[in-house]
């Protein structure tokens, strides 16, 4: 087995998952959203929550075909790039993924052709119910898969028989709290995504002065939300970080940027980390006991330093270090950003405030940013393991594969994902450029009456002057 | 236990190649058809089931890692450069149903995507087939082929077979969903693509023959495997009756069965081989503990609620397509 192939597998299995994660992130989080739309809709009879729900079913459909296509190769690649890997954990993995196919995928799937196509062929309740199963599909297969990857992380439940993984106690595998902290961050995260997305959308309509009142309500529900879940988000971040403190010391050490071990531990907030010299340069950092209290809840607890663990067993230190450091830097923003704005969303003094509307608006990339970050941490952070401190990444690989082969695969997968990202994202921009379409409903002289807080507002409904071709 | 499992993975399969076959068989037509009226009407007879049919190729997948980890493994890596080009070829059709409704002037690119990618994924899928039939290279139980040792003139005849093959299904589903000229000019198809599947079962057994294949033996052992290929001759009669009479729904069913019927024979003349001749069933099953867990929660419960989901999404969708769904 030749290095290269190897590098070339890691480098295509990052491309191809982090492409990946892109999709789920704000399509469970907006799927969520628009379950919640129908329900208000339904309750409340306003036609302006049917407005916002179309508007954003039609993004949606974009981002999950986008998903789904892009999953499967994910599903593969453990079989072409891992072979060796498939083999020894399939025993434990495969089931697990068979879980997420069987009671998310085929869900998701089945009800996404009723959300898309069939709301003329089924009765409004029936419809809500397959909105409902859309979204509860996203989370089972966000749940499947932090269990998956927990195993990965922090495997436990088994026992090593002629080089395989044999489970011999599901129940650690399923109900660890390696699984139950990684797992509500990750659906966190999904919300915050679609929470901000959909706030940075009704922030440009804001500025551009259409669609007064759908904007209203995506900012209003957008950060509201994200107001709310921000501080829970960080709590579980602290969570997933303790874990990785009591399995992993060799990520913590390279997250924190610690050298030597200490009792107690620094805190270091930014340097750039040489590793050559094992040193930290123009380092800025808390002094004792900070360290200790934030990886282990304690002022006199010991933290493992790099220096302690052997070389061959660190990760790239460099990588998990920014990488988390961005991550919270992001959460921190959001946090922010989504208290401010819902004060003064709360004060009604939002609409006016152009300077806070232009940050909503340019805040939509930061989720996505911590989450690809958050998985960078997470991911490098555990190498040079696969499956931690049992398999390591270089004896994972398919053992014939060869590097032109795997310079080919990485090549076309390169070129095609390019292709349809750049599409893809450009459709999603058009169609929020585009913005709801009301003509269809008829709304605003029709239902005046029974609403208090009138979607009218006597806003002209401006023709955009590009009107997609074809619509 | 296994036995369980080898099922639930034989009805994925079969569920796959009949319901993905179908709407990657209208991707092939598709290619074939001129003027947007029809490609659009090919494209919303199939536009709400793609993704769950699609999903069954997940659903086997997974099956086969859970519960047969090492043919997984094995078949996956053995078929690198293949199977990467099929899913992306599954990539290309899947973002066309979204994207071509996006655009006008470049909608050309998306019907090409579909096509292309239905044309690419089938004869990827075919292929597999064919030279797992034919037999792969492996010493001591791991796979010694190279990067193209499952490139033969046989996998390639299987790939060509198996695009006339979902054609033929495609356009049996077409005359089933749509109406006037799409279905006019999907019936006139079907003696053709019919005709080709048979003078390519033709070949491959003419092939075979003169090969010796080591599957040939299994069927002069046991003649009463001769049952399918009996029901599947039966039913391409009354397949092509159907059609002389007309029939808009009919031929559909008729072709599934041949489907059903030439899987059966196939998957009866591997038996009790998982990869013909190096791996069987029983060496590859994944140990009980695993196939266990499996068992009481996907296979005893979700595996029911799976057919569910899927009879309730064809059912919403049953009848005659409407060519512009409300929703683009
Ligand atoms: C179920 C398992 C699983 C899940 C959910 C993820 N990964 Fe992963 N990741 C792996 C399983 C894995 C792996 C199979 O274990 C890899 C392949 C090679 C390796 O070392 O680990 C890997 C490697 C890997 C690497 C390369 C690390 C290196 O080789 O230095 C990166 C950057 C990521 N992943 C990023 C991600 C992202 C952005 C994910 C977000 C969805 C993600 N991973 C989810
Ligand atoms: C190695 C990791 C992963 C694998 C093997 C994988 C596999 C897949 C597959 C096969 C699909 C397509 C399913 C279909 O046909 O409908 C899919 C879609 C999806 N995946 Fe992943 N996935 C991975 C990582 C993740 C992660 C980390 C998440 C989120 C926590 C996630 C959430 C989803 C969701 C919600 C969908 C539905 C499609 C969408 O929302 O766009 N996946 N995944
Ligand atoms: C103060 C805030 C935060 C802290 C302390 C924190 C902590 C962590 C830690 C330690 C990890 C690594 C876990 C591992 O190695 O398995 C992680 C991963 C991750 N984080 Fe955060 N996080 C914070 C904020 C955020 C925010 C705001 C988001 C997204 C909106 C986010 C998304 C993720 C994701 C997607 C992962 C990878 C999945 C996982 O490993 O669980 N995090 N986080």
């Amino acid at each position: 087995m030749d290095m290269t192939a190897l590098l070339l597998s890691r480098i295509q299995f990052a491309f191809t998952i982090t492409f990946h994660i892109i999709f789920p992130s704000f399509t469970i989080g907006l799927a969520a959203w628009l379950t919640v739309l129908e329900v208000l809709c339904l309750a409340t009879g306003r036609p302006v929550y049917r407005v916002i729900f179309e508007f954003w079913l039609k993004i949606f459909g974009v981002a999950f075909g986008l998903g789904v296509v892009s999953g499967i190769v994910m599903a593969f690649q453990f079989g072409t790039n891992w072979s060796a890997l498939a083999k020894m954990s399939g025993p434990i993995q495969g089931p697990l993924l068979m879980y997420e196919t069987f009671t998310a995928f085929m869900l998701e799937a089945s009800f996404f052709g009723v959300l898309i196509f069939g709301r003329s062929r089924v009765p409004p309740w029936f419809y809500l119910f397959s909105t409902a199963m859309v979204a509860l599909g996203t989370t089972f297969s966000a749940f499947w898969i932090m269990v998956n990857n927990s195993w990965m992380q922090v495997p436990s439940g088994y026992v090593l028989q002629n080089g395989v993984f044999v489970p011999n106690d599901w129940s650690k595998i399923l109900f660890n709290s390696v699984v139950w902290s990684r797992f509500p961050h990750m659906l966190l995260a999904s919300y915050l995504t679609g929470a901000f997305c959909v706030a940075a959308t009704g922030a440009w309509y804001m500025l551009r002065k259409l669609y007064h009142a759908e904007a209203r309500i995506m900012l209003r529900m957008g950060l509201g939300l994200a107001a709310v879940l921000m501080p829970i988000q960080l709590l579980f971040g602290h969570l997933t970080g303790e874990y990785v403190n009591t399995y992993q010391p060799s990520k913590m050490a390279a997250i924190e940027g610690r050298w030597n071990d200490e009792k107690p531990g620094s805190e270091v907030l930014f340097a750039w980390p040489d590793v050559e010299h094992r040193r930290n340069l123009f380092a800025i950092a808390l002094p004792p006991p900070f360290g200790s209290l934030i990886d282990s809840d304690s002022l006199t607890a010991a933290e493992t330093g790099l220096n302690s663990i052997p070389p061959a067993n660190w990760p790239p230190v460099v990588v998990p270090f920014f990488a988390f450091r961005i991550m919270v830097g992001c959460g921190l923003v959001m946090l922010g950003l989504a208290w401010l704005g819902s004060y003064l969303s709360y004060k009604h003094r939002l609409a006016y405030n152009r300077f806070m509307l232009w940050l909503t608006f340019f805040s939509f990339p930061l989720p996505f940013i911590a989450i690809i970050t958050g998985w960078f941490t997470a991911e490098v952070g555990r190498q040079p393991w696969v499956v931690f401190g049992v398999l390591r990444t270089a004896d994972a690989m398919t053992p014939f594969l060869t590097t032109r082969q795997a310079t080919v695969s990485l090549a076309i997968f390169c070129a095609v994902y390019a292709f349809i990202f750049l599409f893809g994202t450009f459709y999603i921009y058009r169609l929020i450029r585009t913005g709801p379409a009301r003509k269809p409903f008829e709304l605003p002289h029709i239902m005046v009456p029974n609403r208090p807080m009138s979607l009218a507002d006597d806003e002209p409904i401006t023709e955009p002057s590009h009107v997609i071709a074809g619509e | 236990m296994v036995m369980f499992w080898v099922s639930l993975l034989a009805i994925s399969i079969l569920l796959y190649v009949l319901l993905d076959g179908l709407d990657l068989g209208v991707g092939l037509l598709s290619g074939l058809a001129s003027g947007e009226a029809r490609r659009g009407a090919m494209l919303s007879a199939v536009a709400p089931i793609w993704d769950g049919n699609e999903t069954w190729l997940v659903v086997t997948a997974v099956i086969l890692w859970g519960a047969f980890p090492v043919v997984f493994a094995n078949l996956l890596s053995a078929f690198y450069l293949p199977l990467i080009v099929m899913l992306l070829g599954l990539i290309l059709r899947g973002v066309a149903f979204e994207f071509r409704y996006k655009t006008q002037r470049l909608r050309w690119i998306w019907d090409l995507s579909f096509a292309g990618g239905s044309l690419i994924a089938t004869f990827i899928q075919g292929m597999t087939v064919g030279a797992l039939v034919e037999g792969l290279p492996f010493t001591n139980g791991e796979y010694s082929g190279g990067e193209v040792g499952w490139l033969t003139p046989f996998a390639a005849l299987c790939g060509v077979g198996l695009c006339f093959g979902y054609a033929l299904l495609g356009a049996c589903w077409l005359v089933r969903k749509c109406e006037a000229e799409v279905r006019e000019v999907a019936r006139r198809q079907i003696p053709m693509l019919a005709i080709g599947v048979l003078a390519f079962l033709v070949a491959v057994f003419a092939y075979a023959l003169a090969e010796h294949l080591p599957i040939l033996h299994r069927w002069i052992d046991r003649p009463y495997l001769f049952v399918f290929p009996v029901i599947g001759a039966g039913a391409a009669t009354v397949l092509a009756l159907s059609i002389l009479n007309h029939d808009d729904y009919l031929p559909f069913y008729m072709v599934a069965m041949v489907f059903v019927a030439a899987f059966g024979t196939l998957a009866l003349s591997f038996w009790p081989y998982m990869i013909p001749s190096v791996i069987t069933i029983q060496q590859a099953a994944a140990p009980p503990s695993s196939l266990a867990f499996m068992f009481w929660g996907c296979g005893l419960i979700v595996f029911p609620l799976m057919l569910l989901y899927t009879v309730v999404s064809y059912s919403v969708f049953r009848g005659k397509a409407r060519t512009t769904a409300g929703y683009h």
